[in-house]
């Protein structure tokens, strides 16, 4: 892989519209003071203000997006310098906006879905008797992602980077009356902490070398960064990304995220908060490019990553679950994508935007079936919904071609991109990538069969129904929006992003390539073995009991939790006890004898008072003649 | 003689060689006497002549202060308070703390002589005096107006929130919570009454001391119809301290003044 | 006249008041040994406020004599209470703190 540093062009200061720039993050900022700082009197207009608030932000995004098409390319990224934050010594940390091609189309798809899956939610929170607190939730969540989205340097970005791992952790665990939602809550934020260590490392070590943390002194001074410092550099940024995008080995927190309220998966455990690892390493380009190293741990990681997602995804009959580990395969396409450099970046984000939406429109469909069967997530009590869920079907169906890669629709062009970049770079991870792009399609096929069609095999007393409209309108316009992104994007999206993030793909073709051919036709292996695997027969209504191991490590996250507990709970838990007995016998016995020995010496000193007052004044007065004593003495000598 | 030869003898030394031996010995009284009372009035004592010393180095308004609030206010406020509470047997020359007088001297004089040889001979150079300090501002009183008001003023004012907290803990400190309600009239007749019935106390009023020819202070005890002495009629604490006269010998007075009296009385009635 | 005169009755003043309040256990007259030893410090600070030629001293002075004031009426104030209380005002009485 050829590594060359790229020029991008530097933001120039905001003038006019741009200005207004952060009501994006302050409109959100405020909506989520307001929901939880108010509290009981915006009970009843909570989820209004909630969604009006993303809203309105979305307009503010679309108006500079639209400002931005209207200007040339090398003025189009703008950046809005708001206030110094603090200065350190020589260094000085500002606080600033940088509206460029890649945050923009960030916050447009942050606020866009982000609005949709709002308005969702007042239909499928319509019943929570909390519904004001998660909308308060919700937009803090926003607000957070967008100020990671929009900060001009690292360490404003990871103050997003903070806030967007506390709203995930409210929100998965939003059913805390659940034992297991709190442990789902814990267990992301304790792995997020991970990530969060190699963040502030590489933000430290940034400032060390280049006495800067702001986007525009990385890149410009990246050139001339030591290639060991840029490794180093580049896989403390990766772990970041590991942790929160649930890439492997941080990976295990995310299927258990399912806890929390389903438009929360939909919105931070696919669309948007998890992608934050793929806009990391977009970001942080200059840096990739001096290490080839650093960019192939990427690579490796996304290639792992997709195919063990996908192979989770297989296993599973809990829909949420099978929907998590797509999400952490299509996350792993972003990364092999954003790891093979310049040529992959745009496609990266292209998939990411794609993805949110038609991975958005799935969960979402995901929880109006679920809303449908009484919360129940067992793809096993499913069958034959498509008769009873017509639109739920249509809008899922739509979005499960886009997944499988089907032309036109959006997850055919962006995913085929990245593929044939891969087989650009290296035969292997391209065939990889490949194998990937097949299993998709049998775990996707696997969750249509299940779902929508085959014989019913609910109980008697579950009767499904369709959604709301409120919930139906945002599922419709995710669909569209998975069936256009594609073609609407393809080919505009690289020239966009270019001066951004230096990215010079390969010309994309509009026709299959040989490469596309063959993705076509392993896609359409997959999707006939899962249909000769599970849609001819009868599905029993209980896991049947396997013993093939794939299944079984698919079943159990590939023992995810397994090595965490082997590599880190338990050493851990066998140091802290051993600390503790150490604590209890050598460092408390120290005290404990010390103690016992003053206690002693201060019986004995407590003779001493008399309770007189006047003993205690001679003593004084001897003590005053003493002190006279010395001075005398020391001025004697 | 040239005047240089004349030893200068200012007021303010003849004012310190009388004061100064006095104040000692005030002190010695405070220290030494038994009975409380007799040490307050020595302590009066030293307090006045140490005005008269302010008076003489030149500062008319601590000598007015030393005697209005010192002497005037500070120390009847302790004979106040002795008065209340003070008035029970003088002071036993008993020492009950072991080895609490010799220790008590040698320390006194150790402090003595290690404050005199410090201080001793350290200033030297004539007093500069405060005259000019006292006229500069067109008095001494003005003078200690201007430091007060001007440098000091923010320790001033801490000096006002200090005596509010000190009246305000006085009084907490010195009030009492009646713990039951006031007994009227008649809880206190019924109490006489109850009394009478079970011990058989007196249920009227004392008896008022004795008056006699000579004496009618509430010392004097009265007399009882048959003579003999009539004990409520003085304070139980003026008979415990033995402040109480004789009776008798006053009657023995009256009797006799009484009995020459009648004789005479007789004579003149004879002689008619 | 030189300051040491009055440097020296000071002094005298003082320790007298010292032996007072180790010596007596009249808590009032252990008191008034207190307000005794306060004004030998106060005779210093008026010798040496001539001695300089300043006010400072005397303002010092002054100082000293409003929070004696405070002292007193809080500290009389405490002696009449253990007085209520314990019947005594020897000062060998309140040793409730000891062992």
């Amino acid at each position: 892989m050829p590594m060359i540093p790229l020029e991008t062009v530097a933001p120039v200061a905001a003038t006019g519209l741009f200005s207004f720039a952060w009501l994006m993050i302050a409109l959100p900022a405020t909506g989520a003071l307001l929901l939880l700082l108010v509290g009981k009197p915006l009970e009843r207009i909570g989820h209004l203000i909630g969604s009006a608030t993303v809203l309105g932000s979305f307009g503010v995004a679309l108006v500079l997006f639209v400002q931005q098409l209207g200007l040339p390319a090398e003025a189009r990224a703008i950046s809005l310098p708001l206030y110094q934050w603090f200065t350190a010594g020589n260094w000085s940390i500002n606080i600033g906006l940088l509206v460029d091609q890649m945050s923009i189309l960030f916050a447009l798809l942050i606020t866009g879905v982000g609005g949709l899956i709002h308005i969702y939610s007042i239909g499928y929170m319509a019943h929570d008797e909390r519904r004001r607190r998660f909308f308060g939730y919700l937009n803090l969540f926003v607000a957070a992602m967008l100020i990671l989205v929009l900060a001009d340097n690292y360490l404003v970005l990871f103050v997003g980077w903070e806030g967007v791992g506390l709203a995930s952790y409210l929100l998965i665990g939003f059913w805390q009356h659940k034992p297991s939602a709190a442990a789902a809550a814990k267990k992301a934020f304790v792995m997020n902490r991970v990530g969060d260590l190699g963040m502030t490392m590489a933000i430290f070590a940034m400032l060390a070398m280049f006495g800067s943390s702001a986007f525009v002194d990385v890149n410009q001074h990246a050139e001339h960064l030591d290639p060991l410092w840029a490794t180093i550099i580049g896989c403390l940024l990766l772990l970041g990304a590991c942790g929160k995008s649930a890439q492997v080995p941080l990976q295990a927190w995310l299927l258990d995220a399912m806890e929390g309220p389903t438009p929360v998966s939909a919105l931070i455990h696919a669309a948007t908060m998890v992608t934050a690892g793929v806009y990391l390493v977009v970001r942080s380009h200059a840096i990739f490019a001096m290490s080839e190293t650093a960019s192939l741990a990427v690579v490796i990681v996304g290639t792992v990553t997709l195919l063990v997602g996908a192979w989770i995804g297989t296993s599973k009959d809990d829909i949420k679950k099978v929907l998590a580990g797509s999400t952490m395969s299509q996350i792993g396409y972003m990364m092999l994508a954003a790891g093979i450099g310049p040529d992959g970046y745009a496609f990266a984000i292209f998939h990411l935007l794609t993805h949110g939406a038609f991975k958005a429109n799935m969960f979402l469909g995901a929880g109006s079936v679920m809303h449908g069967m009484n919360d129940d997530v067992n793809m096993r009590h499913y069958g034959n919904l498509a008769r009873y869920l017509p639109i739920t079907f249509i809008t899922f169906g739509l979005g499960y071609l886009a997944i499988i890669g089907v032309p036109p629709l959006s997850g055919y062009f962006s995913k085929d991109h990245i593929i044939e970049a891969a087989f650009h770079a290296s035969p292997v991870i391209g065939s990889l990538a490949l194998i990937g792009a097949g299993v998709t399609a049998f775990y996707m096929t696997r969750l249509m069969l299940m779902t929508f069609l085959g014989a019913k095999r609910w109980p008697k007393s579950v009767h499904p129904h369709e959604s709301p409209r409120v919930m139906t309108i945002p599922l419709m316009i995710l669909a569209g929006l998975s069936v256009v992104a594609g073609l609407a994007m393809n080919g505009w999206i690289q020239e966009w992003l270019e001066p951004a993030i230096g990215s010079h793909p390969h010309e994309v073709e509009w026709l299959p390539t040989p490469v596309g051919m063959l993705t076509m036709l392993v896609v359409a292996l997959g999707v006939a073995a899962s249909w000769f695997v599970f849609g001819r027969s009868d599905i029993p209504a209980t896991a049947p009991v396997s013993r093939n191991p794939i299944i079984i490590a698919g079943r159990n996250d590939l023992f995810g939790d397994a090595v965490n507990q082997a590599l880190v709970v338990g050493p851990v838990g066998h140091l802290a006890r051993g600390v503790v007995l150490a604590d209890d016998k050598a460092i408390d016995g120290a005290v404990g004898t010390l103690v016992a020995t003053l206690g002693g010496l201060s019986k004995q000193g407590r003779r001493t008072q008399t309770g007189f007052v006047r003993s205690y004044a001679l003593t004084m007065v001897a003590g005053a003649a003493v002190v006279g004593l010395l001075l005398l003495l020391g001025q004697m000598a | 003689m040239t005047p240089a030869m004349l030893p200068l003898i200012t007021g303010a030394e003849v004012t310190f060689w009388i004061c100064a031996p006095l104040m000692v010995l005030g002190a010695l009284g405070l220290v030494l006497f038994r009975k409380a009372v007799y040490s307050a009035l020595s302590m009066a004592f030293v307090m006045v002549n140490l005005a008269f010393l302010y008076a003489a180095m030149e500062g008319p308004f601590l000598f007015a202060v030393q005697v209005i609030v010192y002497t005037g206010a500070i120390m009847m406020l302790f004979l106040f308070v002795l008065m209340l509470v003070g008035v029970d047997a003088p002071d036993s020359v008993v020492e009950t703390i072991k080895g609490q007088r010799l220790m008590a001297a040698v320390a006194a004089i150790g402090l003595l002589a290690l404050i005199v040889l410090g201080v001793g001979g350290a200033v030297t150079g004539v007093a500069t005096g405060l005259a000019q300090a006292n006229a500069a501002d067109g008095g001494n009183v003005q003078g200690i107006a201007g430091l007060i008001f001007g440098r000091y003023v923010f320790a001033f004012e801490l000096t006002s929130a200090l005596l509010i907290t000190a009246a305000v803990g006085a009084m907490v400190l010195a009030h009492a919570t009646r713990v039951k309600a006031k007994a009227g009239q008649r809880e206190l007749a019924d109490q006489r009454m109850k009394a009478y019935a079970t011990t058989g106390a007196h249920p009227g009023t004392l008896p008022s001391s004795g008056i006699f020819a000579r004496h009618n202070s509430i010392a004097t005890p009265a007399l009882l119809p048959d003579g003999s002495i009539a004990q409520a009629s003085v304070s139980s604490t003026l008979a415990e301290r033995g402040a109480t006269v004789d009776a008798h010998e006053l009657n023995q007075i009256t009797g006799g003044t009484f009995a020459a009296v009648t004789a005479i009385r007789d004579a003149e009635e004879d002689e008619e | 006249m030189n300051v040491d005169n009055y440097l020296y009755l000071a002094v005298i003043l003082f320790v007298i008041g010292a032996i007072g309040v180790m010596l007596r256990r009249n808590a009032l007259v252990a008191f008034m040994s207190v307000e005794l030893m306060l004004n030998a410090a106060n005779l210093v600070m008026v010798a040496f406020s001539q001695q300089y030629g300043n006010l400072h001293g005397q303002v010092g002075t002054f100082f000293v004599m409003v929070v004696a004031a405070a002292e007193v009426v809080v500290g009389l104030a405490i002696i009449v209470t253990i007085y209520r209380t314990r019947r005594s005002t020897s000062v060998d009485d309140a040793n409730l703190l000891k062992l």
